[in-house]
């Protein structure tokens, strides 16, 4: 009887109940979220990832503005239909560099984690300025606004730092270049060798059909057409990817 | 001088925001402390126009601090309303795309306005005020710290305003649930705190020795979305004076955290901190003790410690780890037992006393909340089945689940709270109509079957929409194809939240007139024996 | 440590703790010495208003 009487204690003591609810409820979260800092196995070693080039992390900032996860996921699952649709199953290294993550928990539209390279940009902006006009049955809303707006660049390597700063691998170079390589990237008229050593395989050239201004429709489709591009799946070993 | 330290510090306050809207370095930061400042400044000229140098009238230390509650009070309902009503707005945004206004008024802009709006503003100002009501009740102490009480309750108010004017102008983490930028959130850490103070010294000066069980229920919940906050929260401001971060961790990580805070986001905001609410308000209006008081404290240990753990169900077949999904399976599964145990609990209270389910539409709003936990806790164990999982997952049924749970469980249980609690602070006899009570709960009711109903079985098609193989094995639909076939539900879906919104309607309505002193003449309910039979010839017929 | 290893501990010593920690609290509430106590507690809201 002696130590469940003890249980009176807790009753009447209110620090106590404070403590042992707090160390109940502690106890699920570190063993299941600390693990996932250490073991090795937790994002698989994949050749092609690399950080966003800042056009890239200034599209993906208008994604997360305009709350785009809210209807599209970015996260296909290893089912035969999954893999048809959208294409191979996510791998957690394709979103290693992802602060906040956009695996999103809806599909009210389609999934997005491949839809790089899918389709053109004129039908990117199309689809976002008037969505019914190129899929009927869309109920996507218009983000036609998009491309009235400049870039709002006062100094983006601040961006940068910050990303650094949450451990994302952006190197002294491609922070002091990242003004230039914010506009050089949807400017076809510019010298783009430097962004295309720094940022391997991103997309270039003039995004939204206005040449003259870099837009927020330049970014985000800039970042749509990068998305699920990166990792190259004819040299990806599945079996050392299992876990 | 009244006021004079609040008035003070707000015009420093203030002012600050001023100079942060000047110096602000994007323009979403620069608006949105403009409207800090107009919502600042506003409240402290309300302050001033208020404000006397009479001496100040002794407070009664003796009796309770209801002042807060009554706004907190007004203040669920109000945010309810509100929160249902832009709930039914993208319900029909959905039907209808063309009431998409960009870019304010996007879908993606409303959707975290709705669920921040019914969550936090309405579920977090009905949590906040039934735990100050029945802490000082079952304690039999008055409020701890003077005016805390009023910080924490306007402290909330503004960090709801906060939050609600910030998605609209496209300032989020877009972290489900937790969508306010870091600055909002520091904010909410600083109220949240003084909460957790004020309900933890309340309790420490309590005159009854035991602290009664819906107090752990509340004390649990405070605590741990402290914990929860905090840590989902982390993150690297680009600038001090501007309104984007980025998140502390990344990708799986990032994800894990992220549910495990979701998950619990409903398990102690939406689920604990309402217990409490159950265990208080139903033993209060049907006027007997709760079934098996030892029940309920097996309910809270065996609640708080397989909660916390489910959190990966909301990552199945993703790029998770498999080990930490089948863990948060087991648990999810686990975790029907003490729901099933506390259902009983609450259910069972009215055992000698079922008549009452007859006579009082209060008790009958009660008991059909409790019937929806038990009915939402049965399903979400099931949905966290990896199979059943592999199917509902991004469909269509997780927010029909969602809503069974908070329309049916978090809704009816709060207003069956306010109903009880309204007479009592504003020390009126009864309520305005019992009767407006009844078309309430009615069309509350079947405002969730709709709802629940409908969107099962959109999500099932969905989720068999996409996975559908032809003899040659293609697959059949195309996604836009899909979305087509959602309309009708779609549709179905806006009816069902809009019967929802009028049942609140009405309770507010009710709520106003008796806070204004008025009863509706009307005849009693039926099946009641009414205490005085009026000399109208109609009245029989009810008797 | 892998996850095998902790795999092996959750379903072996890990288990009977937890198991044995949830008897521990249902044997504490259903003591038969609680439940004066217990009858006691759960009059508290009712006692005042």
């Amino acid at each position: 009887m002696g130590l469940i009487d003890k249980h009176a204690v807790i009753e009447k003591n209110a620090t106590l109940l404070l403590v042992g609810s707090l160390l109940v409820v502690t106890v699920g979260g570190i063993v299941e979220i600390a693990p996932l800092f250490y073991l090795d196995n937790t994002i698989e070693k994949v050749e092609g990832m690399r950080p966003y080039s800042p056009l890239e992390l200034a599209g993906r900032n208008i994604y997360v503005r305009e709350g785009c996860y809210l209807c599209h996921s970015q996260m296909i699952r290893p089912f035969r239909d999954e893999v048809e649709r959208y294409g191979h199953y996510s791998l957690a290294a394709e979103s290693m560099y992802d602060h906040p993550f956009q695996w999103g928990s809806k599909r009210t539209g389609p999934d997005l984690a491949r839809v790089g390279d899918r389709y053109s940009n004129e039908w990117h902006v199309q689809h976002l300025s008037a969505p019914r006009s190129v899929v009927p049955e869309s109920i996507m809303p218009s983000y036609a606004f998009l491309k009235d707006r400049p870039i709002e660049v006062k100094d983006f390597s601040t961006h940068l730092i910050a990303n650094r700063r949450v451990g994302v691998p952006y190197s002294d170079d491609m922070i002091a270049n990242a003004n230039v390589d914010l506009m050089a990237q949807a400017n076809p008229n510019v010298d783009t060798s430097g962004l295309e050593a720094r940022y391997p395989k991103a997309k270039l050239g003039d995004f939204d059909g206005n040449p003259q201004q870099v837009t927020e429709m330049d970014a985000l489709v800039a970042y749509l057409q990068m998305l699920g591009a990166l990792v190259d799946f004819k040299n990806y070993d599945e079996a050392a990817g299992y876990r | 001088m009244k006021f004079g330290t609040e008035i003070v510090l707000l015009s420093l306050f203030a002012f600050a925001a001023l100079v942060a809207a000047g110096f602000g370095v994007d323009e979403p930061f620069r608006q949105h402390m403009c409207v800090l400042f107009f919502a600042v400044a506003g409240f402290t000229a309300i302050l001033l126009r208020n404000t006397d140098f009479k001496p100040a009238v002794p407070i009664d230390r003796a009796a309770y601090m209801d002042g807060p509650i009554r706004f907190g009070a007004v203040a669920t309902v109000i945010w309810g309303v509100v929160g249902m009503l832009v709930g039914v707005v993208i319900a029909l945004q959905l039907a209808y795309p063309d009431l998409n206004i960009e870019p304010w008024f996007n879908f993606g802009r409303l959707r975290p306005l709705h669920t921040s709006g019914v969550v936090f503003a309405f579920g977090g100002n009905a949590l906040l005020c039934t735990s100050l009501y029945v802490v000082q009740r079952t304690c039999r102490a008055r409020l701890f710290g003077g005016n805390l009480a009023w910080f924490v309750f306007w402290g909330y108010q503004l960090f709801i305003v906060m939050a609600a004017t910030g998605y609209l102008l496209g300032i989020t983490e877009s972290r489900e649930y937790a969508e306010p930028e870091w600055y909002v959130d520091l904010w909410l850490t600083i109220v949240w705190v003084a909460y957790l103070l004020l309900f933890l010294g309340t309790i420490l000066k309590r005159k009854e020795p035991h602290i009664y069980v819906a107090n752990w229920f509340y004390l649990s919940f405070i605590v741990t979305i402290a914990m929860l906050h905090v840590v989902n929260n982390l993150s690297m401001p680009v600038s001090l004076l501007g309104s984007k971060s980025y998140s502390a961790f990344s990708g799986v990580q990032d994800a894990l955290t992220q549910w495990w805070y979701g998950h619990n986001a409903v398990g102690f905001f939406l689920t604990a901190g309402f217990l409490g609410m159950m265990y208080y308000f139903v033993p209060k209006q049907a006027n007997r003790p709760v079934y098996s008081y030892r029940l309920s404290i097996i309910h809270f240990w065996a609640l708080i410690f397989l909660y916390i753990w489910a959190g990966p169900h909301h990552l199945h077949y993703t790029a998770l780890p498999d080990w930490a999904q089948t863990l948060g399976m087991v648990f999810s599964i686990m975790l029907w037992m003490p729901s099933w145990g506390g259902m009983i609990n609450g259910v069972m209270t009215l055992s000698g006393a079922w008549d009452k389910l007859r006579t009082d539409p209060i008790i009958r709003m009660m008991v059909m909340a409790i019937a929806f936990y038990g009915m939402s806790t049965f399903e979400g164990p099931m949905m966290a089945i990896k199979t059943v999982n592999s199917l509902s997952h991004y469909t269509d049924w997780t927010i029909g689940h969602v809503h069974s749970g908070a329309l049916g469980w978090v809704g009816m249980i709060s207003f069956g709270a306010i109903y009880f609690m309204v007479p009592k602070l504003w020390n009126r006899e009864r309520l305005y109509s019992l009767r407006l009570v009844n078309w309430h709960f009615w069309l509350a009711t079947l405002g969730i079957v709709v709802y629940a109903a409908v969107m099962w079985v959109s999500g099932v098609m969905q989720g068999l929409m996409w996975r559908e193989y032809d003899e040659q094995g293609f697959l059949v639909y195309s996604f836009a194809e899909t979305v087509a076939a959602m309309h009708p539900y779609y549709i179905m879906r806006a009816i069902g939240g809009a019967m929802y919104l009028s049942g609140a309607l009405i309770m507010a309505w009710n709520i106003a007139m008796t806070i204004f002193g008025y009863q509706r003449e009307e005849d009693p309910m039926p099946g009641s024996i009414p205490a005085l039979q009026r000399a109208r010839s109609g009245a029989g017929k009810w008797a | 440590m892998d996850y095998n290893l902790m795999r092996e501990f959750a379903d072996s010593w890990g288990l009977l703790a937890m198991a044995l920690f949830f008897v521990g609290c249902v044997a504490f509430a259903l003591r038969p010495v609680g439940r004066g106590q217990a009858d006691e507690a759960a009059r508290i809201p009712l006692k005042d208003d």
